[in-house]
């Protein structure tokens, strides 16, 4: 692998080809926020609360730090005014939904957030994906996708896998940085309950 | 048909076939495309033949089934050869005089013919008509010519000779500079070079490369794609084998939206034709170059028209988008180089390569060659498909082709680049179309949408209604587009229902501001412009909306009234008949009252009032005059 050299936050790094803004950015000690983001994961670009602002060849953009990869001669900044309000209005979208999350609490601290700036939705899910992810890349059982898209996309169990895989695994719960995946566990733990055996009406008529 | 194995036996196939089709006997060419096919055009085409079996003349006239050239106004349409007669708004009950008049008589039956609004004179031919006149249809001026379902119509009209001439006489660099040095910049939204596409395509190190046909246009009202696959399918195919040969493809894939039967059917059977006679498959004209193709079906997500959404949904994914880079040039379908051009990209390829680089670029202007195709719709007389060079004025668009607004209704505002678009005020109808200017004044080309707005339509609801059909499309991977998106909407929807709050603009721009630079695809990041165009054209209506509850275009609803003037009027009775919810109260020579509880504000009271009373009237921001006494409503 060849070496990289780029600039962050007007300081020169070298880094290698292929490695992400955020993890050169961490090589030399600059933090920059996340929230999908976890170490055992491919990254995903969702929560953009990672956005940084690149200079290359003359054009300016605000890219996410999780997935750019570094490139030779470009100029990246972690922090301005800008990257600050687009940080604080993630965050303050994504408080409507779990206005109590610690990690998001957090955040919003440093970023000026305010919790009530957006009308309070009914989902706790930040859609991080976290969940999702870890159950198929790492742990390569799908118990759980997404359902719908767009504002309606939500979390959701397959019970029929759920009911095999997730009783003895329950590892993505702590990754939850809301209570939303709690949640949702706990309907599709009573929904694939087995029956109480006491409503023989139906057997013979619907074996499949 | 077997198989063609050389350039040489092309053209021998060429000239047999235009040996033995006589150019001198009749033939009605009946637009056949989705437009027309709504409007009846099958009937007529089943009339027509029936009229010609019971004349006994089945051997003597030919009825081509073609797709769309473009009227769609005016359909179900035809144009007759070899005199080139057009007639417009055809039904099947027309068909016995057509074929005995004028197939037979010779005689031109004027009621189907186009009326010139302004001279009032009838116009025959089609290339006479203004609509057509002011065009320049160099993509879809076959379409009326050919019968999509007969690969012979496409050679007829010259159809694979450019496929034929590269690979006899061109490198594949030399393909690929000579659509670098034409100018031709992507059709499908962004504008960029293609031939610079297609090199970096070319010089990705891996040995397989895909090329991918992006058919899944899916802005509201466009349609230039689903014309060019459904009425030549093979110009299509045509590009696509250059392309792939350019760039050094074997497999290629054709994207086409769930919701384009007609556009997969006739692809599907072109692709077979051309399979048969060699133009695809194993040594392409003995020329050694493998290729195939094959057609793949969206899911009815509009964001897969999106590359790299495109591409998760071709290889079997939920069609999200992918942060770039990689570009799909470097590491596309199944990791490999892809070159993913829209439909309209890839129809102008065979084109360049007949004319020349330098005859496609001295069409248009210095940063946009050749034409493109619009989706003229909206408030605008002639609706329909319009090709027109680079550099043409949005004025001659909507006036010299589109033939004016209707109703005598002032111009208000165009609206082009599909959701994510722009619109463009009176100030700015001398402007040129083209991919810079659209895209300075805060517009953009997109993919060739284009609606005409009058004065009734209020931009606040215009912007909202785009915002919304995003809102519903956006695929909810990001938190700027799921979450902005859904925020600006709530705020534009509050607006436009009277709730809206001193702030809200300001707000408003600050959404747009995140999801417009920190989205992670281009849907997310263009969804503000409907928003951000209209506030930077039509702020004042925004701040009338807010600030006086008024909506100056007394279009919506929660913010208009009905109210009838009992100066004016004269007790006939038509407003009451008319309304459905009963909320007009009225009787013999009383003077009529809309009781506001009741009134669902469905403007038909307004619609129906005589025009020389004129005593219904529509208010916005003012207070609704209380309704006359009862003892007084007496008219004598």
């Amino acid at each position: 692998m060849s070496e990289v050299l780029l600039q962050i936050d007007g300081k020169q790094v070298a880094a290698e080809e292929g490695m992400t803004i955020l993890a050169a950015a961490s090589s030399i000690g600059i933090a920059i926020p996340t929230l999908c983001l976890h170490e055992k994961l491919e990254p995903y670009g969702g929560c953009r609360v990672c956005s940084v602002e690149v200079e290359s060849r003359g054009r300016s953009s605000v890219v996410a730090a999780c997935l750019y990869p570094v490139e030779k001669d470009l100029v990246v900044t972690t922090r301005t005014d800008k990257l600050d309000r687009i940080r604080k209005s993630l965050l303050e979208m994504m408080l409507a939904h779990a206005p109590d999350s610690p990690e998001l609490q957090k955040l919003a601290q440093e970023y000026g957030a305010n919790k009530d700036q957006f009308e309070k939705e009914a989902s706790f899910c930040i859609h991080c994906g976290l969940c999702v992810r870890y159950c198929s890349e790492v742990k390569k059982a799908n118990a759980l996708g997404f359902v719908n898209r767009g504002s309606k996309k939500e979390i959701s169990f397959i019970p029929e896998i759920a009911v095999k895989e997730c009783w003895d695994c329950k590892e993505c719960f702590e990754l939850c940085p809301t209570s939303a995946l709690q949640a949702a566990y706990v309907l599709i733990e009573a929904l694939t309950s087995p029956p109480e055996p006491s409503t023989p009406s139906c057997v013979g008529k619907c074996s499949r | 048909m077997p198989r063609i194995n050389s350039c040489a036996e092309l053209e021998q196939i060429r000239s047999h076939l235009l040996d033995v089709r006589d150019s001198h006997k009749p033939c009605i060419s009946v637009c056949t495309g989705s437009g027309c096919l709504a409007l009846g055009a099958a009937n007529v085409v089943t009339a027509l033949r029936a009229e010609l079996t019971v004349q006994g003349l089945e051997d003597q006239v030919e009825i081509k089934e073609t797709g769309c050239p473009g009227f769609c106004e005016r359909g179900p349409l035809l144009v007759i050869y070899p005199e080139e007669i057009c007639y417009l708004r055809v039904q099947p009950d027309d068909a016995r005089e057509i074929i005995t008049d004028t197939i037979l008589g010779k005689k031109v039956i004027d009621r189907l013919l186009y009326v010139d609004s302004e001279t009032n004179e009838k116009v025959i031919h089609e290339a006479e008509i203004p609509f057509y006149k002011n065009q320049l249809r160099l993509l879809i001026g076959n379409n009326i010519k050919i019968d999509p379902n007969s690969i012979d119509d496409y050679l007829a009209v010259g159809g694979y000779s450019a496929l034929a001439k590269v690979l006899a006489e061109k490198s594949p660099e030399r393909v690929v500079d000579l659509v670098k040095s034409s100018g031709l910049r992507g059709r499908g939204g962004g504008g960029f070079p293609s031939g610079l596409k297609w090199e970096l395509t070319r010089n990705s190190p891996d040995k397989v490369k895909y090329v991918v046909v992006n058919a899944d246009e899916g802005d509201p009202g466009a349609f230039m794609d689903r014309a060019l696959l459904e009425g030549n399918p093979h110009s299509v195919l045509e590009g696509l084998l250059i392309g792939a040969y350019a760039i050094g493809a074997q497999e290629g894939y054709l994207y086409v939206r769930e919701e384009y039967p007609l556009a997969v059917k006739n692809v599907t059977k072109a692709i077979r034709q051309a399979e048969e006679y060699g133009f695809l498959g194993q040594n392409i004209l003995g020329s050694g170059f493998d290729f195939t193709v094959q057609v793949h079906q969206g899911a009815g997500a509009f964001v897969c028209g999106e590359e790299t959404a495109l591409i998760m949904s071709l290889e079997g994914h939920v069609g999200e988008p992918k942060s770039r880079p990689p570009y799909p040039a470097v590491k596309g379908l199944r990791g490999k180089p892809t070159n993913i051009n829209n439909v309209e990209t890839w129809a102008n390829i065979p084109l360049i390569v007949n004319q020349g680089a330098e005859a496609f670029s001295a069409i248009g202007t210095e940063g946009s060659k050749g034409t493109k195709i619009f989706s003229l719709v909206g408030k605008v007389n002639n609706t329909g498909l319009v090709e027109v060079p680079m550099g043409i004025t949005l004025r001659d668009i909507v006036y010299k082709i589109g033939g004016g607004l209707p109703g005598n209704k002032k111009f208000k505002a165009v609206q082009t680049g599909g959701p994510a678009g722009g619109c463009m005020p009176e100030e700015l109808l001398d402007m040129a179309v083209d991919f810079d200017q659209l895209t300075k004044a805060g517009s953009m080309m997109g993919s060739g949408g284009m609606i005409v707005l009058d004065e009734d339509t209020c931009m606040v609801d215009f912007a909202r209604y785009f915002l919304n059909f995003l809102a519903d499309e956006s695929c909810g991977k990001c938190v700027p587009c799921r979450e902005g998106v859904k925020q600006m909407l709530k705020i534009l929807t509050n607006i436009t229902q009277g709730k809206g709050k001193h702030g809200d603009i300001e707000l408003l721009e600050g959404l747009a501001e995140v999801a417009g630079s920190a989205a992670l695809c281009t849907l997310g990041k263009g969804a503000p412009n409907p928003a951000l165009s209209t506030l930077r054209h039509f702020r004042a209506e925004y701040e009338a909306h807010i600030s006086e509850g008024r909506c100056p275009a007394l279009s919506c609803k929660k913010l208009i009234a009905f109210h009838i003037d009992p100066d004016k009027c004269k007790a006939c009775g038509a407003c009451a008949k008319k309304c459905a919810p009963q909320a007009i109260e009225g009787g013999k020579k009383l003077i009529h009252v809309i009781d506001q509880e009741k009134c669902t504000k469905c403007g038909s009271c307004l619609d129906v009032c005589p025009k020389a009373f004129g005593a219904v009237r529509k208010l916005s921001g003012e207070p609704v005059p209380s309704a006359i006494p009862a003892e007084s409503r007496n008219l004598g």
